[in-house]
């Protein structure tokens, strides 16, 4: 799961090395912390919030097989 | 990758053989040349070329399939996809195909909807022009579409049978779209949505007695 969203987070921003992900898991949560580039907060969360809305649905879909629960939280 | 060969007395002729028969301009292609044999002695030996021509991928075509096939192979998916470029509405398409498909889909399209807005920013980061890009799985995209369509006609039929205006459960603006269009012309009825995203909704109401003529 972490691979994926490392891939889309990557792709979306300018300075791809600058994002970091940091991962916690509880029971059957886990909550990702994406750590990127000040000047990328914007390209990862979009207007409205939209772009990090369709991580996160893209996230749920992964989280399905793997039968966890899954956070995203964008962080600067 | 789609090509045609052809064989002409010169490279010229023979391009713009493979291009009519292809129905494009010479910059949507790639040309190879495959033989070209010139006459050594005057008129002895006839001359002869051969090319193959085949159509360029568009950058954006290649980059959505990228990162569509980087993203499904990270979900564990074996996936294939067949594109097409629709220079009028300058959009591709993007057909998914593989197995276990549903996952990529989600509830209501959710999934899908949200992977197809995410390959549009990508796509579209890198160029200065703007293709919109749509995805589809299992025909989900004109499946949902038929489904749409019966609904609102079965809403306005009943919009009409009990003269009440119907609400539609919330649908996103894509999807309500479909359904205004789909009731454009539907005799008895008007529509307009209502409320805030994202719980917008389609409303289908009776217009049977615009106008105060109402006589009963």
């Amino acid at each position: 799961m972490k691979e994926l969203l490392e891939y889309v987070a990557k792709s979306l921003v300018n300075n791809p090395d600058d994002v970091k992900i940091d991962e916690l898991e509880e029971g059957n949560i886990v909550t990702f912390e994406v750590h990127v580039n000040p000047d990328d907060m914007g390209r990862i969360i979009g207007k409205g919030g939209r772009i990090a809305k369709s991580i996160r649905a893209l996230m749920k879909a992964a989280s399905f097989k793997e039968d966890k629960k899954v956070n995203v939280e964008i962080v600067d | 990758m789609k090509f045609v060969e052809k064989r002409a007395k010169t490279v010229d002729e023979a391009v713009n053989l493979a291009l009519e028969e292809l129905k494009v301009s010479i910059g949507d292609v790639n040309i190879e040349i495959l033989e070209e044999t010139k006459p050594l002695f005057g008129i002895l030996g006839g001359k002869e070329a051969k090319v193959r021509v085949s159509l360029k991928e568009r950058e954006e075509t290649s980059a959505a399939c990228d990162f569509l096939k980087n993203v499904t192979e990270k979900l564990g998916m074996k996936t294939e996809f067949d594109t097409s470029y629709n220079e009028d509405e300058e959009r591709i398409k993007v057909e998914i195909k593989g197995e276990g498909l549903g996952l990529l889909i989600g509830r209501r399209g959710e999934t899908l909807d949200a992977l197809q807005y995410l390959t549009n920013i990508i796509v579209n980061k890198k160029t200065d022009s703007y293709v919109k890009v749509t995805l589809d799985a299992e025909n989900y995209r004109s499946r949902r579409e038929e489904a749409l369509v019966v609904l609102a006609k079965r809403m306005a039929d009943k919009a009409v049978k009990y003269k009440k205006n119907m609400i539609i459960e919330p649908k996103n603006p894509y999807e309500r779209r479909i359904i205004h269009e789909a009731l454009q012309d539907y005799p008895g009825v008007t529509t307009y949505s209502t409320g805030e995203e994202p719980n917008r909704k389609v409303v289908v109401a009776y217009k049977g007695n615009a106008g105060g003529y109402e006589r009963k």
